[in-house]
């Protein structure tokens, strides 16, 4: 499969006094966004999930238009089966881990046949099932909100610092996780970070973004 | 001296109809409507928000005037009420439960808007990155975090229905085993001679009735907010 296909953006978008006029595509494995925060990273990831609209541009995910201002096509974000990994893991508080793992399942009407004991098992989440989520480290949320993105059947998964809240030992726990992720489960991922040596270990492709600009691009393997 | 006398008993019944039949009511409307005022802007918002807690500064009477103007036998609401429902409001219990909801409708809106509004809402583009549309993420996630503060809004409407009596008197009278509800008998007791033991009495159910609600909500409210909670 050629580069151009899995993800394809091109699109600007304003908010207050910044402005982002993002153009790159990602293939499949890892495509890491690096840069400085305030880059526009996150707004990147937000525009690709649907849950902000460009001004102007295209969004397309697998050849499937996701977004289109000339066309004026825009796929709400529930629809596009595009799944987001927050920074913070935004876990329902209400919920139980096995019935934030389940969530996705109540909806999707896609199967992408990811085995739940699988995903739970690599994540190594299985002690956590009946617990909520207030009774969760740090590292367990994180392992949780990839386990419950990963089982909504996405067709790319989009991470958002995902180990930014946690402190190094953990990171170097999660970070073989995400790899064993890419290589089991081969779902596409577009990774956000600040961090060098996350970006080194884990991409496939590196693009740099500054002040809302792509401003270069490097591919790894 | 607690041995009520049968029109108690029927005062006594009454009110507890007349309250769980306002909250009842006023409950999916105080929602729609909390929501539409947490989260959606349109023109006229700040006009229905204070129409719609006018029932909480205005008069009692005045309120209960209005209804009677309104929803009476011959008012524009209350004659059609009357021929496509054969519903009667005015002199009836269904009067006595509106004027109840009315009046109870803008704490449990106040207590419900609150709860709408402090929602992260991140916990709602969360669910729709996991395939959930807007009506599904309402009732799985909205709603649920809601709960603690819809709780808040039933007990508070219930403790005013249950002892609303301004509009309720204006509105629909003071009729034994029709409208007369533990206020307004208390109120009857104490305009005759020899109504102390009867007022209290009634004073004494009140007390108890209201004590119950709220410890109840207290307690259950505990609950959920130990489940909705996102730290310990």
């Amino acid at each position: 499969m050629s580069v151009r296909g899995i993800l394809d953006v091109r699109c600007a978008v304003t908010l207050g006094a910044f402005d982002l006029d993002a153009d790159f595509s990602a293939g499949p494995g890892i495509t890491v966004l690096i840069g400085p925060s305030g880059a526009g990273k996150t707004t990147i990831l937000h525009l690709v999930a649907g849950l902000m609209r460009p001004e102007r541009g295209r969004i397309a995910v697998g050849g499937d238009v996701m977004a289109d201002t000339d066309a004026r096509v825009f796929v709400p974000p529930h629809k596009r089966r595009i799944g987001l990994v927050f920074q913070d893991a935004q876990l329902f508080p209400h919920l139980t881990v096995a019935q934030n793992l389940a969530f996705g399942g109540w909806f999707a009407r896609h199967k992408n046949g990811l085995p739940r004991e699988h995903v739970i098992d690599v994540l190594g989440i299985g002690a956590l099932l009946d617990r909520r989520p207030a009774r969760l480290s740090g590292g367990e949320k994180s392992r949780v909100a990839l386990a419950r993105a990963l089982l909504s059947s996405p067709r790319l998964l989009l991470m958002d610092e995902p180990l930014s809240g946690l402190d190094d030992e953990k990171r170097q726990t999660i970070l073989p996780l995400i790899e064993t992720v890419r290589d089991e489960f081969a779902v596409p991922m577009l990774y956000v970070t600040h961090a060098r040596d996350e970006a080194q270990r884990l991409a496939n492709r590196i693009i740099m973004i500054d002040r809302g600009r792509v401003v270069g691009s490097e591919t790894l393997g | 001296m607690f041995d009520f006398t049968p029109d108690e008993w029927t005062a006594i019944g009454l009110s507890v109809k007349v309250a769980v039949a306002a909250t009842l009511c006023s409950l999916p409307i105080a929602i729609l409507a909390g929501y539409a005022l947490a989260r959606w802007s349109f023109p006229g918002k700040t006009l229905l928000n204070g129409l719609l807690h006018l029932p909480l500064v205005l008069p009692p009477v005045v309120t209960g005037y209005l209804l009677l103007v309104a929803f009476g036998r011959q008012g524009p609401i209350g004659g059609f009420i009357y021929d496509w429902l054969g519903i009667t409001l005015s002199f009836r219990w269904t009067g006595a439960a509106l004027a109840a909801a009315v009046m109870a409708f803008p704490l449990m809106l106040r207590a419900i808007r609150l709860s709408f509004e402090i929602i992260d809402r991140r916990f709602e583009s969360a669910a729709s990155t996991l395939g959930a549309g807007p009506i599904a993420t309402f009732f799985t996630v909205t709603l649920p975090l809601a709960a603690p503060g819809i709780l808040v809004g039933i007990i508070l409407g219930f403790a005013k229905a249950l002892g609303e009596f301004g509009a309720t008197i204006t509105f629909v009278s003071n009729i034994p085993g029709e409208t007369q509800t533990i206020a307004l008998a208390i109120h009857s007791y104490t305009q005759a001679p020899g109504g102390d033991a009867g007022t209290i009495r009634l004073a004494v159910v009140s007390i108890l009735i209201a004590l119950t609600a709220v410890i109840a909500s207290e307690a259950l409210s505990q609950r959920l907010l130990k489940r909705t909670s996102v730290f310990q």
